[in-house]
This record gives structure tokens, C-alpha cells and sequence, in this order.
């Protein structure tokens, strides 16, 4: 078995994150949406934190995103949590493709 | 040789999850299977000696957004619907299918400028250090934290009852 090295590291994140874009395409359901973002936000610190290891091991930089890109992912999930409850207090429904009153 | 196999278990664990979130039906236990891929993300950032970031990842991932989820899924009520797929399933799954075929190919095809030195092993005082220290992020510090407190105003006023 070869040692693990950068390019693990970047292809599990690779399918982490194509597993999070298939959900936030092909899901009706607003929360389960947002779940997939949230994985899809973690493949991307994976890389970041995998670069800041592999690339640049007393920089840091790469791990000073990733608590950057956390901050924000925690701030959509509390906003769009928020929404989508009260979407379904107005509406009655959180599936996506029925929430369309702005659709032309 | 230990890094080798907890990466392998971790890696596995963690797109097990993923893939259950995407693929289950009840919308309870999808939240719960995202639950166990942060806690498998933690131990990847653990392997990569990122130990501030595994923390962090713990106490806002596994602590703080996963509650989150799981109080919105009760509230909305819509469990029993389980989660079915829209019209644009197939071609979504092509998307995603070549998106990642794409994507590992450039990863695995460049050669990345891997450096030989090994990386700092209490990483918390050098972060502090980057964030707050001389040079450092203190502007994206202060803008991150006037986002979150924006944030908490807008979520509590969009959830209120009027």
C-alpha cells in the first residue's frame, strides 16, 4: 500500500464534493439542499487544509481559510435554516421546486 | 503505516456518509449520517495534524450546525415525506459524474510542489499568531465576526412570529 500523500487527500475531497453537487442538483427537499452544501464546503476545507500540509507545512495559510470558509458556512446554514422555516410556515412546503412565486 | 489505514477508514467512512445523505430516504437519518461525515472530516484534519481545525470542526460542525439541522427537520415536519429527487436526477448524475472525472484527473495529473518539511505540531498559537498577530487576518477577523452577528439578527428575525 503506497503512503498517503497530497493527492489522496484532494481526490477524497474531489468526491466529497461531486457527492455534495449531485445532492444540491437532483434534491427536492430544501434542508436536505443544504446538508449537501455543508458536505460540500467540507470537501473544500479538506483540500485547503491538505494544501497548507503538503505544500506549505509552517505557513498555515491554507488552515486560516478553512476556519475562514467554516465562519461563513455557519453563517448560510443558521440564514438559510431561517428561511426555509419560514417558507414552510407561509407556504405550507419546503420542496424546492414548489417554491417558484418569483419564477417567470 | 497507523496514518496510512486511519486515513483509509476515515476516507471511507466520511463518502459512506456523504453517500448516505444523498441516498437515503428519511430526512432524520440523513441528517444523522451527516453528523457521522463531520465527525469523519475531524479525523481526516486530525491526520493532516490540523488538531485546532479538528476541534473547531467538533464544536461548530458536530456541536453547532448539525443541531441546527436536525431542529429544522423537526420543525418542518416533513419526515415522513423522505427526500425524493426532482425531475433533474439523471442529468445531475451526469454532471456530478464528470465534474469529478474532471476534477481527479487534473488533481492526479499535476505536479504538485510537495515540500519535505514536516508541519508544526501544536498548530493553535501559530494560528492565533496568523489571525491576530502582526501581519496577519484581523481585518477578515473583524469582517467575519460583523458577519456572524448579522447573521444571528437576520435568522432570528426571519424565524420570529410576527
Amino acid at each position: 500500500m503506497p503512503s498517503v500523500g497530497l493527492e489522496h487527500y484532494l481526490v477524497l475531497s474531489a468526491v466529497l464534493f461531486s457527492i455534495g453537487l449531485y445532492g444540491v442538483l437532483a434534491k427536492r427537499n430544501a434542508i436536505i439542499i443544504l446538508m449537501c452544501l455543508e458536505i460540500m464546503l467540507n470537501a473544500v476545507n479538506i483540500a485547503l487544509v491538505a494544501f497548507s500540509r503538503y505544500v506549505a507545512p509552517t505557513l498555515l495559510t491554507g488552515q486560516v481559510f478553512a476556519i475562514f470558509v467554516i465562519v461563513v458556512a455557519a453563517a448560510e446554514t443558521a440564514v438559510g435554516l431561517a428561511i426555509i422555516i419560514a417558507i414552510y410556515r407561509r407556504h405550507d412546503t419546503i420542496e424546492s421546486d414548489k417554491i417558484d412565486l418569483m419564477k417567470w | 503505516m497507523a496514518l496510512n489505514i486511519a486515513f483509509w477508514l476515515l476516507a471511507a467512512t466520511g463518502v459512506a456518509a456523504a453517500l448516505s445523505v444523498v441516498l437515503l430516504r428519511n430526512v432524520f437519518r440523513a441528517a444523522l449520517t451527516l453528523v457521522l461525515c463531520f465527525v469523519s472530516v475531524a479525523g481526516i484534519y486530525i491526520t493532516l495534524s490540523a488538531d485546532f481545525l479538528a476541534i473547531v470542526q467538533i464544536l461548530i460542525y458536530v456541536g453547532g450546525i448539525s443541531v441546527l439541522v436536525i431542529l429544522a427537520v423537526m420543525l418542518t415536519r416533513d419526515v415522513t415525506q423522505g427526500s425524493p429527487s426532482n425531475k433533474l436526477k439523471v442529468p445531475a448524475l451526469l454532471v456530478a459524474a464528470l465534474f469529478a472525472g474532471v476534477l481527479i484527473f487534473s488533481l492526479t495529473q499535476t505536479p504538485w510542489a510537495v515540500s519535505a518539511e514536516p508541519p508544526l505540531e501544536p498548530t493553535t498559537s501559530a494560528l492565533a499568531g496568523k489571525l491576530l498577530g502582526q501581519g496577519g487576518f484581523i481585518l477578515a477577523v473583524e469582517i467575519a465576526a460583523t458577519l456572524l452577528l448579522a447573521a444571528i439578527l437576520g435568522a432570528i428575525v426571519l424565524v420570529r412570529e410576527k
